[in-house]
């Protein structure tokens, strides 16, 4: 039964349709003719294309002085000195100075931040590498950090670029040991305050509960005490990892019922002893790139998950096996995984632009940013470290409505914000959606159906529904007619599945 | 032409599965499960945060306090009938000695007069937090980390099982408060009613009429029940029968008149949204501007203004309404301020401050101890009432829910509701 959990796709059965399937999991999907291509690679060069994305040239090299990494520095010991003497002294005024330029420096970092916000989204829409900053994003959720609690858009930075570097690397390796060197994850979960003697809990219980176990799974409120005085002396200066030796407990300690003078280097190899971490983040990944399942999982999916959670661990926690073995997978393409998943609204944004192909408008990044935010993500701010709950909690009566008008927004340029004043009017070029067919309304119909629905037979009622649409045009087929289809194609409550 | 017409047939069908979709989807059948009898399932909690950390000192004024003059000799308030300040002098309160209302409260003094509003005193809690939004996850999640979800949406999850609550909450603003966020509960927001539809209907009339078909269907001909699509179709068509019930609702001129203002705004919606009895139990509503550090005098006074005559002008409104008995408002502030003002004739982050409770169900008056002025925690005041001591009295006096459930933790209830 295992055994055959995993067996492949018959690459005769790889269409367009599956090729799409692909390119809106494994990326944010593509138009029509990067589907075509997709197709045409076949089943395994088409995993490996995507899935091997390193030999793609990216669209931006990431340079470290990409952003300012001094607005939020800390203060040098001699400026440490003489605001001290100021506090002592209670001289108002000079007071008042240090507490202005904090702000100043605090305003400077939102700014900061909110460049960094749009930076990512425009490498998100443009990036050639659509896998790695899906993977990206999804480590972010994982190992959910928050500007907010932090206040450093440096750190942000840096972290994401964690996430970029390891996104297909090795769990273990690079990304659990690497959040533990992580100056935002050490600061956002307080490890900055955990030294011997007064320990602070919270990386060793989210390292366990949130990282790799689960709650509750295969380990014990002991095992966060003890967990805690490993990681005692993991702190940060300035941009980087230090480990302080004077605050670190290097005594005793029992950890799953082992003992030794363990850190939290060794923490971490303890942890992926345990049974539940082959599983754990496998789980995650099937909601996020498989089906976010809304129900109950069923034998099946049970006996799938274990079966990459198996092959996970047989590749000592390398990411790129798994990853093809889902792309490559039979289960992957099933009728039950396919349009299964409540597109995130970075995935509504990004597929959307991807498949669409608007213009550029005005302040567009800063608007989409803040309209992602506004359906309930928000990047470099996660609710918590728990991340985004995803699935259905996308949707409520509020969000569905702002999902439909950031479409419009993207359509017509009409902000979903209210801020009508803002609005742009550049045209849309909508006839270069159209790929094949150009003016029999029909085949239109279908075609525009097949690519934004991600549908193989669209449903009957759609399409008469769009064919009542293009008679009230006396069936022209131009650039207002395609925007009127794309507009009610996108507020149909199918275009919120992938 | 004829085709048009075609479809306008269509639509004509749309109205009355309407009507029994809204009955279906917004007023289920059976009943919230209250874990304590007695209390009605129809009360309403409206909250009103003062984003930023409301200036308590100049709030409840302790006039009889030498210590406030002292560390704030620009900002003091003047007692009662004093002309020795430019600030004006604190309106008193009947019972109260030493203690008075900022002079421009007098829509706040008027409802305690009348029986109607209750100020607890000194509310804060334990380790204090000076940043906003530590502070204010702090008392929107009921816990000292600030994580987790927020009270009210762990009342929610609570009272339904595993599903959304239909009767759930409205915020009024471009973000969901956390504290209305829970682990199946999700708040709806929206900062006007018109940002609450679709922004299509502007333009193509056969666009919107399409629009409508697509997104108030009961069912899709392949959507299997509570598959993905049935969830994202009931929620199209929720979402537009909402819509369309609150754009009704708000379209009603209310029944007095209201002063101007952001707050006044949002609560004109919510009142009349109670007012068209929207079965939602709790709305949200805040006013930003009280993060005070820089010549506050002028902008705290014109902040008490706007909040007491707002206040009192949504009392009245429902007071026509006849819903003054099921409607209790709290508002309260992610922190205070400090003691001394600063050097630039504001006040940096504090702590413990004022909370109000208005409705004919709060016992009205001074409630708790003002904190003392002379016993400082570091030049910070110390509260005399933890925030969850009446959160713990809202959720079982009024809102009908096993207060431990949700706090994690059993608070001895602070008396600020009658029995």
């Amino acid at each position: 039964m295992i055994g055959n959990s995993l067996n492949k796709l018959d690459p005769k059965e790889f269409d367009a349709h599956k090729a799409h399937h692909l390119l809106k999991r494994a990326g944010f999907g593509g138009n029509a003719r990067q589907i075509e291509a997709i197709a045409n690679l076949g089943l395994e060069d088409a995993v490996d294309f995507i899935v091997d994305y390193q030999g793609i040239s990216e669209t931006e090299t990431i340079q470290e002085d990409r952003f300012d990494k001094d607005i939020m520095r800390p203060p040098t010991s001699s400026e440490r000195q003489s605001f001290r003497k100021i506090r002592e002294s209670g001289d108002e005024a000079a007071l008042e100075v240090l507490r202005t330029e904090r702000q100043r420096r605090q305003r400077e970092d939102r700014k900061q931040v909110a460049e960094l916000e749009e930076w990512w989204l425009k490498r998100l829409i443009e990036t050639p590498r659509p896998l790695e900053e899906k993977l990206t994003l999804f480590w972010h959720g994982h190992f959910a950090t928050g500007y907010r609690t932090i206040e450093n858009s440096y750190h942000m930075f840096q972290q994401n670029n964690l996430f970029r570097t390891h996104a297909l690397g090795n769990f273990k390796e690079d990304l659990v040991r690497g959040i533990i060197h992580d100056p935002a994850m050490i600061k956002y979960l307080n490890n900055d305050k955990n030294r011997k003697g007064a320990p602070n809990e919270n990386l060793a219980r989210e390292l366990m509960e949130l990282f790799t176990l689960g709650e509750g799974q295969d380990y014990s409120e002991d095992d966060i005490k003890e967990g805690a005085r490993t990681l005692t002396g993991y702190n940060v200066e300035d941009d980087a990892f230090v480990f302080r030796s004077r605050q670190h407990d290097s005594g005793t300690k029992s950890i799953f019922k082992k003992r030794g003078q363990f850190d939290g280097d060794d923490f971490v190899d303890l942890i992926f002893t345990r049974r539940s971490v082959s599983t754990f983040v496998v789980w995650k990944l099937y909601r996020y790139f498989v089906n976010d399942l809304p129900h109950e999982p069923t034998r099946e999916v049970k006996s799938f998950v274990q079966a990459i959670g198996n092959l996970f661990k047989r590749n000592d926690w390398e990411l790129k096996p798994v990853m093809k073995a889902i792309f490559l997978s039979k289960h992957f393409y099933d009728d039950a995984n396919v349009n299964s998943i409540i597109k995130s609204p970075i995935q509504l944004i990004v597929q959307s632009m991807r498949s669409m192909n608007p213009p550029q408008r005005k302040k567009m990044l800063r608007t989409l940013a803040i309209a992602s935010d506004l359906m309930g993500q928000r990047l470099f701010g996660p609710p918590s470290v728990k991340g985004w709950d995803g699935g259905r909690t996308w949707i409520n009566t509020s969000t569905m409505f702002m999902r439909h008008n950031t479409l419009l927004y993207l359509i017509t340029g009409q902000r979903p914000d209210g801020r009508a004043w803002e609005a742009d009017s550049s045209q849309f070029n909508a006839m270069q959606v159209l790929e094949k067919e150009k003016s029999d309304p029909k085949r239109v119909v279908k075609e525009l159906l097949i690519n934004h629905l991600g549908v193989d037979t669209p449903d009957s009622s759609r399409v008469s529904t769009l064919l009542d649409y293009l008679k009230t045009q006396h069936n022209v087929i131009d650039n207002h007619s395609v925007m009127g289809l794309l507009t009610l194609i996108s507020a149909m409550p199918e275009y919120q599945l992938c | 032409m004829q085709q048009g017409m075609a479809f306008l047939s269509m639509a004509t069908t749309v109205p009355l599965f309407m009507q029994r979709s809204a009955e279906g989807i917004m007023i289920p059948l059976g009943s919230l499960v209250t874990s304590r009898s007695g209390v009605p399932d129809d009360h309403v909690l409206v909250v009103i945060q003062l984003a930023g950390g409301n200036d308590g000192l100049n709030t409840v004024i302790p006039y009889g306090s030498r210590e406030y003059y002292v560390n704030r000799s620009q900002i003091a308030i003047g007692e009662p009938g004093s002309t020795k300040y430019n600030s004006g002098a604190a309106l008193s309160i009947s019972g109260a000695d030493g203690y008075g209302l900022h002079p421009n409260l007098t829509g706040l003094l008027d409802l305690m007069e009348n029986g109607q509003a209750a100020i607890v005193q000194g509310v804060g809690y334990p380790n204090p937090n000076r940043s906003h939004f530590t502070s204010t996850d702090i008392w929107h999640t009921g816990n000292h980390s600030g994580q987790g979800y927020g009270w009210l949406g762990r009342y929610f999850d609570n009272t339904c099982d595993g599903q959304p609550n239909p009767k759930g909450s409205i915020a009024i603003g471009n973000r969901a408060p956390l504290a209305l966020h829970g682990s199946t509960q999700k708040a709806v927001n929206f900062e006007t009613e018109e940002l609450f539809r679709w922004a299509g209907a502007s333009g193509d009339a056969s666009l919107e009429e399409l629009y409508d078909n697509i997104n108030r269907q009961e069912k899709v001909n392949s959507s299997k029940e509570d598959s993905q699509l049935d969830f994202l179709v009931r929620t199209s068509l929720d979402a537009q029968v909402s819509s369309d019930r609150i754009r009704a609702a708000v379209s009603k001129q209310p029944l007095v008149r209201y002063p101007g203002g952001q707050l006044s705004q949002q609560l004109q919606l919510i009142a009349s949204m109670i007012r068209a009895d929207l079965p939602t139990r709790v709305y949200y509503a805040s006013l930003g501007g009280f993060d005070t550090h820089a010549n506050q005098l002028n902008s705290h006074a014109n902040l008490m203004r706007q909040l007491g005559d707002t206040l009192n002008a949504f009392q009245q409104d429902l007071g026509k309404q006849g819903n003054t008995g099921k409607v209790l408002t709290m508002v309260f502030s992610e922190f205070g301020r400090r003691v001394a003002q600063n050097g630039s004739g504001g006040t940096d982050h504090g702590t413990a401050a004022p909370m109000f409770l208005i409705g004919d169900n709060v016992k009205a008056g001074l409630l708790g101890k003002h904190p003392s002025l002379t016993k400082l925690d570091q030049g910070d005041l110390m509260y005399n009432t933890d925030f969850r001591q009446v959160y713990a009295s809202v959720l079982e006096d009024w809102m009908g829910a096993d207060s431990k459930e949700i706090l994690g933790k059993k608070y001895s209830k602070s008396a600020v509701l009658k029995g």
